[in-house]
């Protein structure tokens, strides 16, 4: 018998993401000029940029709600375009919107992936929904309509209904976007409390200059479908591209004159 | 919308195949159906009464005026079975029920929740398509039995009440019960079967297309139910040219 040690691997809660050479146009107008970046597990990786970047484009590639024109994103090292990948990982996106059916009560919107494939028994689902809503501060509301909601209810059900999955990578879309400064500052922690309690990879983006350097392990500055930097938050505000700069310091001055 | 018919058989041909699911999902079918009964039974019950009506009374004075009134039952009978009843419901279905699929589909779309679904590995066709498709056609059949018992009835209400007509309940309902036979209805409710299946397709496929806000669901609906009612009536003189090889 070998006296080596036995090697049991950690169950892995998070995966490694790249992305490689992306590209995609839409009606002749290119949105994603070539992409390249690599997320680490269990890092919170922020895509910053304007409106109209593309970053939410980006988004929709990684989850494959988009197929791009060129280039590949692998997940531990696999394409998700190869069959079989995208169900061998556990992914999960939390939208703008929160995209709740309005048609299912709360309750149902966050156990609707383990009912819809029958993964549990339907008392066990109602359990771990219910388990789902109050760790994220949510407590008597499963009976509720969606629409009965305020913003940020909405995006914490809906960050709820992504944990279901068990994921090992969320993506969130402008998690920060509709809400007051506070109910921002619940979401920026609930989204790091997630990724230290149950280590998953998270993507994140924002135009929330606060949300990012709260946040991120590391920030990616998108502008007009290119990468214009990554690096760590430090290396991000001290960075000399103009561009960045004026989206970092940009601020209402009224002292300011305009130009003539 | 002729240029989506081949994206229309491609929705139908996914949906045919995830047929096997559909005791899977019998929950959402049920509730579709009661969504279907609820909203269109009374409607259809008074349009159908009315419908018998004034085929009645359109034709059977005419009729009467030359000896004929004992053919009003029969002309009654199959008009509505044939051909109003199954051609009426399905204009009504596909106006009230085919514009509320697009607009519910469409709206769903509009608001990310057919991406969410996406997301979870929920297959759209077989959660939002799949129901309302076996839905729509098993309750507008339904519906057309109704309106075609109501129809006949309606006509042989205003045979007897029109003073130009003047004929028995019992001489209509027997003109009726000569010429009229079973095979008559199956095909009125095979044509229902067949627009059920149109109003469907189309209404769910608008749907599923559906982009741009509020007014992009506004296009969807529109479309929905224009394209249904212009294919029904294209379809129905088709499908009565098929019919009538298997009478002769």
């Amino acid at each position: 018998m070998s006296d080596e040690p036995l090697h049991i691997e950690p169950p892995q809660h998070s995966v490694r993401v790249e992305i490689k050479g992306l590209r995609k146009s839409y009606a002749g107008q290119q949105v994603l000029k070539g992409i390249d970046f690599e997320v680490k597990r269990g890092e919170i990786f922020v895509i910053m940029g304007p409106s109209g970047s593309g970053k939410s484009v980006l988004l929709k590639h990684i989850i494959g709600l988009e197929t791009p024109d060129a280039g590949e994103i692998l997940i531990e090292g696999e394409s998700i375009d190869a069959p079989g990948v995208m169900d061998k990982y556990r992914l999960a996106m939390v939208f703008q919107s929160g995209a709740l059916l309005n048609s299912l009560t709360v309750l149902e919107n966050v156990s609707l992936y383990l009912s819809e494939h029958r993964l549990k028994p339907p008392d066990e689902i109602e359990r771990i929904a219910m388990e789902k809503l109050e760790f994220l501060g949510l407590k008597n509301v499963g009976e509720r309509s969606p629409s009965e909601l305020s913003g940020g209810m909405k995006k914490r059900v809906a960050i709820a209904r992504a944990l279901i999955i068990e994921p090992q990578l969320i993506l969130y879309d402008e998690p920060t976007s509709e809400l007051d400064p506070l109910m921002a500052v619940v979401i920026g922690k609930e989204i790091l409390a997630l990724s230290e309690r149950i280590h998953v990879t998270s993507i994140v983006v924002t135009h929330d200059r606060d949300l990012a350097f709260g946040i991120a392990d590391r920030i990616a500055m998108m502008h007009e479908g290119n990468l214009l930097a990554i690096g760590i938050p430090d290396e991000i505000r001290h960075h000399r591209d103009p561009l960045i700069q004026r989206f970092l310091t940009a601020d209402f001055n009224l002292n300011e004159k305009e130009p003539a | 919308m002729f240029a989506n018919i081949g994206e229309l058989l491609v929705l139908l041909w996914r949906t045919l195949k995830a047929l096997p699911l559909v005791f899977r999902h019998r929950r959402k079918v049920f509730d579709q159906l009661f969504e279907i009964g609820n909203a269109s039974l009374l409607m259809a019950c008074i349009l159908s009464l009315f419908i018998g009506g004034v085929i009645a009374l359109q034709t059977g004075p005419v009729l009467a005026e030359r000896g004929l009134s004992s053919a009003i039952g029969g002309l009654v009978g199959l008009s509505v079975c044939k051909e109003l009843a199954p051609v009426m419901m399905s204009i009504l279905i596909a106006g009230r029920i085919g514009s509320a699929m697009a607009a519910e589909i469409g709206s769903m779309r509009v608001y990310q929740e057919i991406d969410a679904l996406r997301t979870m590995n929920i297959n759209p066709i077989h959660y939002l398509v799949l129901p309302r498709m076996v839905a729509i056609s098993v309750a507008l059949p339904i519906l057309v039995i109704f309106a075609v018992l109501i129809g006949w009835f309606g006509g042989g209400m205003v045979a007897v009440v029109n003073e130009k007509i003047g004929l028995s309940f019992q001489a209509f309902l027997s003109n009726l019960r000569n010429i009229v036979d079973i095979g008559d209805v199956l095909n009125g409710l095979f044509k229902s079967f067949v627009f059920a299946v149109v109003i469907g397709i189309v209404s769910c496929h608008q749907g599923l297309i559906t982009i741009g806000g509020p007014r992009g669901i506004g296009r969807s609906v529109t479309k929905a139910v224009v394209n249904s009612i212009v294919l029904i009536l294209i379809l129905d003189y088709f499908l009565t040219r098929f019919l009538l090889y298997f009478e002769n």
